[in-house]
């Protein structure tokens, strides 16, 4: 990776959100709850394509889109038709997807836009509405599955989709894109990215003297930096061997970790667009744009700027901590049970951040609530427990989710105020560690070891101020020969 | 694509229809291959006699219908379990169909 300059490789996403807050799919009344349900039970005739149904939009779904357009600082088009784009593939039913079409006299949703990340502005070539497909599976597996078995609870679903320009410049670029952009979907409201399946990515990618492969199939946004890192190698080998990387489109294969050629025989050309003659033309006026615009809840750059004000923290943690909308409820239903809000800032980027990251979980899934930590900073605050303790307190929280006073009690955690015990403590490693005494006659820095012993010796639940002092004290005593 | 057929007064070729029978997913014996270019030609050079109208200053339409913003309210109405009854092949209580390669 680090003897690839980033201005050579250039990235675009065409990301899929389904509008997970309508209670319909986009044209027809069936419920989009479909998650765990069984197989063909959300389905109707107008969703399973039968002949002389009319499909009519949801209206819930035009006014998701203006704000998700509106957020995007994405240009809405006046006046907006549908299009089929017609295939032969059992995930829909039709044999036709209801989308919409930047050519042959067909507008998208919206043009143009940007996000802000950091000091760049990842620009937006457009919006567009459109219907999710069935879900497809096989009997065994995909190669000797006599046939394919088709859920279409699915089919219909209400999708936003969202493509950028070739703007993103890394893989992990590419992934704070997504994730600014599922915060700002998450503040909207319009869609939960916690729901499996609920925001999928395709992406683009050239390396400098080589064509754009596109990687299809990255089912989430956490496997997007994986695939395009992986992606980059492969294209970089390629390229170091003098061998061209031709324009194709690959599939992230999620389990094996790579990416494989997928053979593609269809064309633009083949999907054979057409507006599509059962919806009848959209216009959005200026007045309606505005009506939503009012509507619209804070966003997270908004969040940000409030949280430095409001809460005195730094530009930097103010947007971490929105950069992920649960993160910053947390943030604030904890500075609603304690006042010193950097110090829940730290404890939250410092300690939660990463654990979530390491484990790979949503934050709602934590057991950790914002009671939980407002009650351990406190027991820093009153003296019961040092700030070393609280990490083991936390973690303990983190994987029990047990209160922080029963976590005291149990573990014995209380930390010991009493002198006298100190000072034994402080001969006792002194006795054990001659050798180390000896080092710290003449070198200042080997207390830190001795510190170190003393620590380990009393579980870190002494005063490591008051344990320094009595251990410099009987260290100069030593010196001076006393004993 | 009629276009371009349009402007080269020519027919399809077998190839062409090979593809688009691709695209249906429906195989072809070698007669029908003939058979159909000749059939699928006519009707596109048909489409020659509507391009000769003079359209320069008609804005095109993209719908026959004066109709614009018909739209529904975001309400559940019950799915209809008869859609699943009318399904031709099923296994359990998925949709059966063809295996695609
Ligand atoms: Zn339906």
């Amino acid at each position: 990776m680090s003897r690839i300059k980033s201005a050579e490789i250039k990235i675009g996403l065409e990301v899929h959100c389904q509008l997970t807050n309508l209670m319909t799919k986009l044209f027809c009344s069936c419920s989009s709850d479909y998650r765990g349900k069984d197989p063909n039970t959300h389905i109707c005739p107008i969703c399973m394509g039968m002949p002389g149904t009319l499909p009519v939009l949801n209206e819930k779904a035009l006014e998701d889109a203006t704000m998700v357009a509106i957020a995007l600082n994405s240009n809405i088009s006046d006046r907006m038709l549908f299009f089929r784009k017609n295939y032969f593939y059992p995930d829909m039913p039709k044999n036709f997807q209801i989308s919409q079409y930047d050519k042959a006299g067909g507008v998208p949703f919206s043009l143009g836009g940007y996000i802000q990340i950091d000091k760049e502005k990842i620009r937006i070539r457009r919006t567009q509405i459109e219907e999710d497909p069935g879900k497809l599976s096989y009997e065994g597996t995909i190669e000797s599955s006599p046939s394919t078995l088709v859920d279409y609870n699915r089919a219909g679903i209400a999708l936003i989709e969202i493509v950028t320009e070739p703007d993103i410049r890394s893989p992990k670029e590419a992934r704070l894109f997504l994730e600014k952009l599922r915060s700002i979907l998450e503040h909207l409201g319009v869609s939960d990215g916690s729901l499996e399946g609920a925001m999928r990515c395709d992406a683009n990618i050239s390396l400098k003297g080589g064509r754009r492969v596109e990687i299809k199939n990255i089912s989430s946004f956490k496997e997007v930096e994986r695939a395009l890192n992986f992606e980059i190698t492969r294209q970089k080998s390629f390229i170091e061997r003098g061998i061209i990387v031709g324009q194709e489109t690959r599939h992230w294969d999620e389990v094996r970790r790579i990416t494989v050629s997928l053979r593609s025989k269809e064309e633009e050309q083949d999907y054979r667009y057409f507006p599509e003659p059962d919806l009848v033309p959209v216009t959005i006026s200026k007045d309606y744009i505005q009506k939503v615009k009012v509507k619209m809840p804070e966003l997270p750059d908004d969040r940000m700027r409030r949280f430095i004000e409001q809460y005195d923290l730094t530009l930097q943690n103010a947007e971490i901590l929105t950069r992920n909308k649960e993160m910053a409820d947390f943030f604030e239903e904890c500075v609603e049970l304690y006042k010193n809000s950097r110090e829940i800032s730290n404890w939250l980027i410092g300690e939660l951040l990463p654990y979530v990251r390491d484990k790979n979980v949503e934050i709602e899934e934590l057991k950790v609530t914002p009671k939980h930590l407002t009650d351990m900073l406190r027991f820093i605050d009153d003296g019961t427990i040092s700030r070393k303790m609280a990490q083991s307190v936390f973690r303990e929280i983190l994987s029990t989710g047990k209160m922080p006073d029963s976590i005291i009690k149990e573990k014995g955690l209380k930390k010991i105020l009493d002198k006298q015990y100190v000072v034994e403590m402080v001969e006792k490693v002194l006795k054990e560690n001659p050798r180390a005494v000896e080092d710290a006659l003449t070198d200042e820095k080997a207390i830190n070891y001795l510190m170190g012993q003393l620590m380990k010796l009393t579980k870190g639940r002494i005063d490591p101020k008051v344990a320094g002092e009595i251990m410099r004290r009987r260290l100069s005593d030593l010196t001076k020969g006393i004993s | 694509m009629v276009d371009e057929l349009v402007k080269r007064k020519k027919g399809l070729s077998k190839k062409e229809i090979e593809h688009i029978a691709w695209l249906a997913r429906i195989e072809l014996s070698k007669k029908e291959v003939n058979l159909f270019a000749h059939q699928l030609s006519d009707i596109l050079t048909y489409f020659a006699k509507i391009d000769e109208a003079d359209t320069e200053d008609v804005p095109p339409s993209y719908h026959v219908l004066d109709l614009i913003n018909v739209l529904r309210k975001d309400e559940i109405k019950p799915s209809l379990e008869v859609t699943f009854q009318t399904v031709p092949q099923t296994k359990g209580r998925f949709v059966k169909a063809p295996r695609m390669t």
